[in-house]
């Protein structure tokens, strides 16, 4: 994949010996050119990392102090992350954030692919259909969140319509329940992402050469094999990059819980993200936030950077 | 960078100080959006501009003021603070020690607020001898909220001590109505267990315990069974309070779906709004075993160290906030009471009145304590851990009070 | 080219499948539809009939008044003007976001394509883990550097007369959004053009074409369907950002849409106008929801050229 075009830029001192100042600087506008993007992503990116690193091993309560002291923010979110027994906070954020995570993403695709394969049968109405799917990705849950608050409320929504219409035995009370209103956050957020997640599908099944589906058809597989065997290996980009907004978009679920939940009974619907920011603003104990932050962030990184690592070298062969 | 970033702030605020113009203009940062509070801080915003000053208004609304708090620190860091912000307690007091606040001893003395303000206040609004923030008023935290028509109807008395209320409660039940309206978010229930506490164990006990934050006091039987009080009035909830808005919780006790609030008494504007009256529509009575004790929150406006040429403004905005007219007016509409006890209380209903005199009663008497939960009984770690520990226990993540107990010990020395 | 092009199955069963099909994708529907109609009848009701009704009822008496009122009198703060007054705000803070982040990220993604050089690979890997950093956690510090930026702002004023942007909360707002973009807007157009024949590169470097002329030429006249797609990802969420535009820019003059709509629907006290609040979220909406729905179909198409490939 290197070209010939990055060789040259790779190899510069054969070739400026008898340039002119213009040709030198056209060989160096690239790098002049995402100078300025990249020293921006070092400094407010990784010096913010560096600067929370630091706060984290310092005593700051409502303000930044400088002063170093020992590593007690961690000691107690490591004390904190074993005491199961009543939940500590960060225990319940940190579970949360793995029954969240794994639900979330699981089911976005799930949901994604499902609808993505049925809209590429040669829909009419797609162009209605498609914008019903995407657009809760459009909503900020500020707007959102009263919705679907009502909705889940038994006294308000489901559980109440069920019941005047007759189903006096529904029950459905998961966003008052400590145990379960994990899995309501789960819900609103995969109604949010979904239909984005199933654009990208139906953009990857779209892209898919219709030679080797022919082919296979030929060697007599069945729509449920076609697809198992074929379409679904081929997409796996699409589910790669899928991954990646939806990590994100999990790490950085913070205006779900409180718009959905304010917490939830007990805080029992926390994820780290409201841990940190909890911790930070509202109770002042800014190296605890800090501490946290860069919990979540190592632990991004392990996730993170393995799969950024192979997919960066692959792109080398 | 940094250098230059230094030496370009050393000659901008040079340069500033060398035309210094006087700024007619007050920039003001709030979460009163909703339209009581609005209005009534409209009345601020009026006095002001008789006399002469702007009114730039920043609003952030959400979370009973977390947003706000963090658009401040914000605002702060950027070296930029407003002339004033909507603090509470011991907010004020952690902007003071960083040094972020104005001082407005010379005004105070002027005025006399040294006088007038309750000595409770004072301990914050008043930093290292500096006046660093105006009181705007004090709530009350430990009052009842009844339906009276339910009342009536359930034949039911003031209850004077936690058994009667108890009993009560349990005539409620008798006869269909939801007993105890509560709002399952954990400050509605760490400010009900505030009067549960002051109730259990009395004033001496409550100041200990949450004011002192004393070791023993925190995990003596007095407050296991203060525990076991707030389990016995969790019995009277309906089954989907969990999360509820406290002006949900309120608005049931004005329809008559529930017979009573354990609130602040801000819940008095909601039945204002609905143009109940009190005497007639509903009732207000201290929280069963605390009346002679007031536990008290307060609105203040934190005033931030600004430059010189806001000054002016400043002064201007704290005393029209501790004049006696906005005092009054505005209390009468936020329900709350004046934050001077010289005010006058004839604009006041009898809820309003009941509340000036308690306040004074309470403030001489030496029974005026912070509210643990609202934030005036211990920094803002410390009493987020206690409505950690409260909450939990509603919601069963803790199961009985031994528990809460060693629970509350630890996380408040935790948040230390 | 849909991958279900070719289906050669007796008639009577494609019949059946039609209908399954058809079925499950409106369900589906619905389903997703739920939240948006509580919204929509709700806003269109009268509080009593709200508060006494069913949620997912229809209106028995329709009235328009939320609308009115949310657009046109609504309190946010101390000035009950509604929101619309917020629009021009928040507009003036995304155009300026989008258009230079989507810029950057187009040349960063021709750089980084184009014209390697050693390191490459990093310079991107780092750009890309930075769209994951938290962003309560960049909070304080970027406060920090912003009121940097307004003193040096009021250096320029002495000096110059003018503070050229500098300490200016819109302005502020754009740098913000632009800095935390980047990583995504970077990602978007690295794998467009990473698809696109280098051939075309080389032919127009033979002709002599210099850097700039390369990109405004070959790459940009080809990146439509890419530019769509990092503009609705953009949009969408700057418009709909809360944090940054609470902390940087809470006052009247400046506040974006959504802090206005937070501040109508956020409140502490009084009677929750529960259908006005409802009018409100959908005007705030509107602009992400037109976006999303005209250029729904590009978005799919823009994906398909290049975005969605890993």
């Amino acid at each position: 994949m290197t070209s010939i075009v990055t060789d040259r830029m790779q190899t510069p001192e054969r070739a400026t010996q008898r340039k002119s100042l213009r040709a030198r600087l056209q060989e160096w506008l690239p790098k002049i050119v995402l100078a300025p993007s990249f020293a921006i992503t070092l400094f407010f990116v990784y010096g913010f990392i560096l600067w929370t690193i630091y706060l984290s091993f310092t005593k700051s309560k409502a303000f930044p102090s400088y002063t170093l002291t020992d590593a007690r923010a961690y000691q107690r979110l490591w004390r904190w992350t074993f005491e199961s027994n009543p939940p500590s906070s960060w225990y319940t954020s940190i579970t949360n954030m793995v029954i969240f995570g794994v639900l979330y993403i699981v089911f976005c695709l799930a949901i994604g692919l499902f609808l993505a394969i049925l809209l590429d049968q040669k829909i009419r109405g797609e162009g209605v259909l498609r914008p019903i799917y995407l657009y809760p990705m459009a909503l900020s849950f500020i707007v959102t969140g009263v919705a679907w608050k009502w909705f889940l409320d038994p006294g308000l929504g489901l559980e109440q319509t069920m019941h005047q219409w007759g189903w006096t035995s529904f029950h459905f009370d998961w966003i008052k329940n400590k145990d379960y209103v994990i899995y309501t956050v789960v819900i609103a957020g995969v109604w949010q992402a979904s239909g984005f997640i199933m654009a990208m599908f139906l953009a990857g099944l779209r892209g898919i050469d219709s030679e080797i589906i022919k082919a296979s058809q030929i060697d007599g597989a069945s729509p449920i094999q076609l697809y198992r065997r074929i379409i679904i290996p081929l997409l796996r980009p699409v589910f790669l990059s899928a991954l990646i907004v939806l990590a994100h978009m999990a790490i950085k679920s913070y205006d779900l819980v409180v718009a959905l939940t304010s917490g939830g009974p007990g805080g029992s619907a926390w994820l780290p993200s409201n841990f940190m920011y909890e911790y930070t603003f509202k109770r002042n104990e800014m190296a605890v936030g800090s501490a946290s932050a860069v919990i979540m962030l190592a632990t991004m990184s392990a996730i993170i950077v393995p799969y950024l690592y192979s997919e960066l070298r692959e792109k080398n062969r | 960078m940094r250098k230059i970033l230094m030496a370009s702030a050393i000659l901008a605020a040079t340069a500033l100080s060398a035309h210094a113009e006087d700024v007619k203009e007050v920039q003001m940062l709030h979460w009163w959006t909703s339209g009581g509070e609005a209005a009534a801080l409209n009345v601020l915003k009026q006095d002001l501009a008789k006399e002469g000053y702007t009114w730039k208004d920043v609003p952030v609304a959400g979370g009973g003021g977390d947003a706000a708090m963090t658009a401040l620190k914000a605002m702060v860091a950027a070296g930029n603070p407003p002339t004033a912000s909507q603090m509470l307690g011991y907010t004020v007091l952690d902007y003071a020690e960083a040094g972020k606040m104005g001082d407005l001893t010379e005004t105070a003395v002027a005025e006399g607020w040294d006088k007038a303000v309750p000595a409770a206040l004072q301990k914050f609004s008043v930093y290292n001898g500096k006046w660093v923030a105006a009181p705007v008023n004090v709530h009350s935290v430990n009052w009842l909220w009844i339906n009276k028509a339910v009342m009536d109807k359930i034949g039911g008395t003031e209850p004077k001590n936690f058994d009667e209320f108890v009993a009560l409660l349990d005539k409620a039940k008798a006869a269909g109505v939801t007993p105890l309206a509560l709002g399952g978010q954990n400050w509605q229930e760490a400010t009900m267990f505030d009067s549960i506490v002051l109730s259990t164990g009395g004033p001496e006990f409550y100041k200990k315990a949450f004011n002192d934050l004393d070791e023993d006091a925190l995990k003596s039987d007095t407050m296991k069974k203060s525990f076991d009080n707030l389990a016995k009035l969790k019995d009277y909830v309906d089954p989907n309070f969990s999360g509820r808005d406290w002006n949900l919780a309120t608005a049931m006790v004005i329809k008559g779906d529930a017979l009573v609030q354990v609130m602040g008494d801000w819940a008095k504007g909601e039945f204002k709004a609905a143009n109940k009256e009190p005497g007639v529509d509903f009732l207000c009575y201290r929280f069963p075993g605390t009346d002679g004790s007031v536990i008290y929150n307060s609105d203040m406006f934190g005033m931030f160290d600004v430059p010189e040429n806001q000054k002016a403004a400043q002064i201007a905005l704290a005393k029209a906030t501790l004049s006696k007219s906005f005092q009054s007016a505005f209390n009468v509409v936020k329900g709350s009471v004046p934050a001077r006890t010289d005010v006058p209380d004839t604009a006041f209903d009898a809820c309003g009145k009941k509340g000036i005199a308690d306040l004074k009663a309470a403030n001489d008497g030496g029974t005026l304590f912070g509210s643990l939960a609202q934030g005036y009984g211990a920094p803002p770690a410390v009493a987020n851990a206690y409505k950690d520990v409260v909450s939990k226990f509603v919601h069963g993540q803790i199961t009985t009070s031994d528990e809460a107990v060693n629970q509350l010990v630890q996380a408040i020395n935790d948040a230390k | 080219m849909s991958a279900a092009t070719v289906g050669a199955r007796p008639a009577g069963s494609r019949v059946l499948n039609r209908i399954v099909i058809y079925g499950l994708l409106l369900v589906f529907a619905l389903v997703y539809l739920i939240p948006f109609f509580v919204m929509l009848v709700t806003s269109l009701k009268t509080m009593p009939e709200i508060q006494n009704g069913n949620m997912l009822a229809l209106p028995k008496d329709p009235t328009i008044q939320p609308w009115i009122k949310a657009w046109g009198e609504a309190c946010v703060g101390l000035t009950c003007e509604g929101i619309h007054g917020y629009f021009w705000n928040s507009i003036k803070m995304v155009v300026p976001a989008v258009a230079i982040s989507t810029l950057l990220g187009a040349l960063n993604g021709y750089v980084l394509t184009k014209w390697r050089f050693k390191g490459h690979k990093l310079v991107f890997g780092l750009m890309l883990f930075a769209c994951f950093i938290p962003f309560q956690s960049v909070l304080l510090p970027m406060a920090t550097v912003l009121g940097q930026f307004g003193q040096l702002g009021k250096v320029f004023t002495n000096a110059f007369g003018m503070n050229l942007g500098f300490g200016n909360s819109t302005v502020n707002l754009v740098f913000v959004h632009v800095v935390y973009g980047l990583g995504f807007t970077t990602l978007f157009f690295r794998n467009y053009y990473e698809a696109f024949p280098t051939e075309l590169v080389k032919a127009a470097m033979v002709d002599g074409a210099g850097f700039f002329q390369i990109f405004r030429r070959v790459l940009l006249p080809n990146s439509l369907p890419i530019i769509v797609v990092t503009v609705i990802y953009q949009f969408t969420n700057i418009w709909n950002d809360f944090l940054f535009a609470s902390s940087y820019a809470g006052s009247g003059d400046v506040m974006p849409m959504t802090v206005a709509l937070n501040n109508v629907v956020n409140t502490s006290t009084g009677v929750v106008e529960y259908n006005v609040n409802m009018a409100a979220a959908m005007i705030a909406a509107l602009p992400t929801l037109l976006v999303y729905i005209l250029a729904g179909r590009y978005f799919v198409r823009g994906l398909m050229a290049g975005a969605v490939k890993g």
